[in-house]
């Protein structure tokens, strides 16, 4: 390996940190300010120009807050949970394609910090791991009430799981790879995948809600039957990191969901803007597409909380086991006829 | 009609329990409608008034801190009738009169006046009766245009003369204007 | 030393370190959450024998599933010290001594099999696209289609075993 390849890794890794962090960071902040239009308010306006400083006021506070330890027999844990967390939303956006590909110095720089071929596993794959930070975090409080919420939180996100996974699979048997390089590379045009799998979208979309515990299935945080959440017993930077992970994987769940079926960084008249303008250009342009689209969906989140009550536990659980899974095994066998007849294998 | 079956209000709407469909379950439709109905907020004008730049605009009959006034030439109104402490439903005002003496003409209107006027701001209920009382023109609730402060002790919500009575300068002013007109 | 021979021996000894307390620590959950890094560095292992997708399946299967669903039951069930169970000596006994014999006959194995020597065959195919895999496990003729389908139906049979195991209470 020579030393270009790792300086340009990891000057994408700390881009790539750096822009997720800027991301939830504000991503705060956007929804203060989205719940306060949506209410015919103006929303936080006193830090900075028009409260654009209001995250570094939260942080700060956050920071000079008494940091709280529970009386509970493992405090080892009960640091890990936020750190693990923390961490794991943190790390979904290593597979993340940015863009297709910079030519700096003669060199051709792919826009992404890792390029592994079962990139979409991985995805899923970390996004079940993060039931663990909010479980270890909940038990170790040693709290009978961010116990029950952390049952919640895992059996939800268990739940929707699998609902997510079959509708992937309807999604995977038409772009035949694991890569999510490839499946943004075939997006090309307009050829955008939510056009040809709207179902499988709707079902991936309502299953991100799930997973992120975003309302309408935030049920893993209430103050009238919890006290607050899996997060009662944490005060100080630690619970901040806990909020702070959640806005860090509403922010990698829409950029996922960008990616897959929004067509990631391609734009009507890419290859036009490659041609005339040079790859360089075609490609920040790109980039800026894929930002402006998880921008929307970002805000989609936010406006879909500010709208919609929080569904009931039995509710939830229904939808995800009684409509949601029939759904996506539709969907699969839906597209898998599709696949065939547009093969000319059917019959 | 029973009186079970009728609407009081005009707007009854029965409950039913009918069963969803498969559809209906999916709570699409409704969601998307009420996501019109939110985005339609986003883009309507905000009531949000930032209250130390701006303040919100009072109403013409709006009371706030008592005034006592002064005439063109910045003599006192007030009598010491007292009037207003008698009509005053919560016993807020105290006052003590005394007499004008020729070399006061300047500074009170009438040969009697107040030496000591007090209101106590935790009584007044700001009804306004004292200034229908007067018959001199003296105490006004609408002229201030002060809200009566928030304070730490109880003392300090008894206010004395040297923050009712309007100061000079402004009753110079009101006589420039008057003069100017 | 060679870095991926030191990553061995770091992940093996985490693998063996953790396997171990997951089995001598008091406490279930603790125990659950050790078995759980144990799985995290098996599936280290399988990255070291690049077999990408081995090892996220494994983490999604066993770390992310399994695991929680472990995690969730110990945490509702509340383990106290005085809910242990306790074994008879007899049972104790002989379940040690079956495992000393099934050591000696896995050990057996291992000593009477003869290593292959000589490289892996390249190939040529990328065995982590799941084209290919899918090619592998479902080819009727050249592939592994049947044991795939068997263990398919296993599990279905498992899932209607449970089904009617959680239906049987219900009714009496």
């Amino acid at each position: 390996m020579d030393t270009a390849i790792i300086i340009e890794k990891s000057v994408l890794i700390v881009a790539v940190f750096a822009l997720t962090m800027l991301m939830a960071m504000y991503a705060t902040l956007a929804e203060r300010k989205v719940a306060a239009w949506l209410q015919d308010r103006i929303g936080p306006n006193r830090a900075g120009k028009g409260g654009i400083l209001q995250p570094l006021a939260d942080g700060l506070k956050l920071f000079s807050k008494e940091e709280f330890l529970p009386d509970t027999p493992n405090k080892f844990l009960f640091v890990a949970g936020p750190a693990i967390s923390m961490s794991v939303a943190l790390m979904t956006s290593a597979v993340i394609p940015w863009g297709d590909k910079l030519e700096i110095a003669g060199r051709t720089v792919i826009m992404q910090a890792t390029d592994i071929d079962v990139a979409l596993l991985y995805v899923f794959g970390v996004l079940s791991v993060g039931v663990y930070g909010i479980m270890i975090g909940a038990w170790a409080s040693n709290n009978k009430f961010s116990l029950m919420s952390a049952m919640r939180a895992s059996s939800q996100m268990i739940s929707y799981e699998v609902a997510m996974g079959l509708s992937i699979i309807a999604l995977l048997m038409m772009t035949g790879t694991l890569s999510l390089r490839e499946i943004a590379a075939q997006q090309s045009g307009m050829n955008w995948n939510v056009f040809y799998q709207p179902v499988g979208f709707l079902i991936f979309l309502v299953c991100s809600f799930a997973e992120t515990n975003r309302t309408p299935f935030d049920l893993a945080e209430c103050e009238a039957e919890l006290i607050g959440g899996y997060h009662t017993e944490y005060s100080s930077m630690r619970m901040g990191f806990y909020l702070f992970a959640e806005y860090a994987s509403m922010f990698i769940s829409s950029t996922i969901l960008a990616v897959l079926y929004f067509g990631a960084y391609n734009y009507p008249g890419m290859q036009w803007a490659v041609e005339n303008w040079g790859v360089n250009v075609a490609n920040i342009i790109g980039f800026l597409a894929l930002f402006a689209k998880l921008c929307f969906f970002i805000f989609f989140y936010m406006w879909v909380r500010w709208t919609i009550p929080r569904f009931r536990y039995d509710q939830l659980m229904r939808l995800g086991w009684q409509m949601l899974i029939p759904l996506a095994i539709a969907n699969i066998f839906v597209t898998a006829i599709c696949i065939l007849w547009s093969d000319g294998n059917l019959f | 009609m029973a009186l079970q079956t009728m609407s009081l209000s005009g707007r009854k709407k029965e409950v039913s329990n009918k069963k969803m469909t498969f559809l209906e379950r999916l709570y699409l439709w409704t969601i998307i409608k009420g996501m019109m109905i939110t985005i339609g907020h986003l883009f309507t004008r905000k009531v949000t008034i930032k209250y130390p730049e701006q303040v919100r605009e009072r109403s013409k009959v709006y009371r706030g801190q008592h005034l006592l006034k002064r005439d063109e030439q910045g003599r006192e109104n007030c009598t010491a009738c007292g009037l207003c402490a008698l009509s005053c439903p919560a016993e807020a005002i105290t006052m003590t009169a005394s007499e004008r003496k020729p070399s006061e003409k300047h500074l009170y209107r009438e040969e009697k006046y107040a030496s000591v006027y007090e209101i106590n701001m935790l009584r007044c209920i700001f009804c306004g009766l004292c200034e229908e009382a007067c018959p001199k023109d003296a105490i006004y609730l609408t002229e201030s245009k002060v809200l009566v402060p928030s304070q730490y002790d109880r003392e300090d919500f008894i206010f004395g003369k040297d923050k009712l009575v309007m100061p000079l300068t402004e009753a110079m002013k009101n006589a420039q204007l008057k003069n100017a007109n | 030393m060679h870095t991926i021979t030191l990553l061995f021996i770091l992940l093996s000894a985490v693998t063996v370190a953790t396997a171990f307390l997951t089995i001598f620590s008091k406490n279930p959950i603790h125990s659950a959450i050790y078995l759980v890094i144990c799985f995290f560095s098996v599936g280290g292992h399988y990255l070291l024998m690049n077999s990408q997708f081995l090892f996220i399946v494994h983490i999604i299967v066993y770390a992310g599933a399994i695991m929680i669903l472990f995690l969730f039951t110990i945490m509702l069930m509340n383990l106290n010290k005085e809910d242990e169970v306790h074994k008879p000596r007899l049972q104790r006994w002989s379940a040690v001594l079956f495992f000393f014999l099934l050591c000696a006959v896995m050990m057996l194995i291992f000593f009477q099999s003869k290593p292959i020597v000589g490289d892996y065959d390249d190939l040529g195919t990328d065995y982590q696209s799941i084209k290919v895999l899918g090619k592998v496990l479902l080819d009727s003729e050249n592939g592994f289609m049947v044991p795939f389908e068997f263990a398919s139906v296993l599990l279905l049979v498992a899932m209607i075993g449970a089904v009617l195991l959680s239906k049987k209470e219900k009714s009496s």
